[in-house]
């Protein structure tokens, strides 16, 4: 077993057993600490595929903005879920469909024969961000996607502003 | 040198504890959480599947981005709707927000 085996390993291990955690705790500022390690850990896979980029990318966004939107809302809407059950009633059906997909997935994954392939030689020198900076405003590239993305991103600025301001009085 | 499976299962489990996650949690925010985990994996395999059969291309790349910022938009406009149904129903038990249930 190699160095680079043993750090997938590990990570992986990390990642499936936060995400596990944070599905099963009961108090969800726990289950948001969680969540950033799983994000943490899945950065680390992308640094081991040599996507650098988005491994920072990776932590800047989900780690530095989304984790602690969510923990923001967990504070905002402390209710009296906390002390109830963190499961609801159709918690056994979603168990059985989560084992049979993650059965299936693996059965289907293990029948590919090009799953046993080896990662080719990488160019290093390659500033792969330059690239993505290129191909994401070049009208060959990805344009169209790149501008709907940033009205999406608008969009949904307004709408969330719109959506959670507080009611005026008398309505 | 890890072969490509590894990477597979790896993403495959996590989806699936994603999808869990959104099945079975009561809490609206915790079924959001869920939904985050689900499109890492996803950038898991896209990733994994541009390193290992196209890394020559950038295209991979362009597509996680744009998950990142559909994530970020989902995050913002789902929790802005969490906030406010809070303000109004003092909940955010997803089983509870049966306003608009036949």
């Amino acid at each position: 077993m190699t160095a680079m085996q043993g750090v997938f390993l590990f990570t992986a291990g990390l990642i499936l057993w936060a995400a596990f955690m944070m599905v099963t705790r009961q108090n969800l500022v726990h289950a948001a600490f969680y969540l950033i390690l799983a994000l943490f850990g899945v950065s680390i896979i992308f640094v081991l595929l040599d996507a650098g980029f988005l491994a920072v990318v990776q932590v800047l966004v989900y780690i530095g903005a989304i984790s602690i939107i969510m923990i923001f809302a967990v504070m905002l809407t402390r209710g009296d879920v906390i002390e109830e059950a963190p499961v609801n009633k159709n918690f056994g059906w979603a168990l059985l469909l989560a084992a049979l997909f993650a059965f299936g997935l693996i059965i289907l994954i293990g029948q590919w024969p090009a799953v046993a392939s080896l990662a080719g030689e990488i160019d290093t020198s390659r500033d792969l961000a330059a690239e993505l900076g290129v191909a994401l405003v070049s009208p060959e590239g990805f344009v169209i996607p790149f501008e709907v993305a940033s009205v999406l991103l608008l969009a949904a600025l307004v709408g969330a502003l719109m959506v959670a301001r507080p009611q005026k009085k008398g309505k | 040198m890890i072969p490509l499976s590894w990477y597979l299962v790896l993403a495959a489990l996590l989806f699936c504890i994603g999808l869990y996650g959104v099945l079975a949690r009561k809490n609206a925010v915790a079924i959001l959480m869920g939904v985050e985990l689900m499109l890492n994996a996803v950038n898991i395999n896209l990733v994994a599947f541009w390193r290992y059969f196209t890394p020559d291309l950038i295209a991979a790349h362009a597509f996680v981005v744009i998950v990142f910022a559909i994530a970020a938009a989902e995050v913002a406009v789902g929790l802005a709707l969490i906030i406010s149904i809070y303000r109004r129903r003092k909940t955010v038990a997803a089983d509870e927000i049966n306003l608009m249930k036949w």
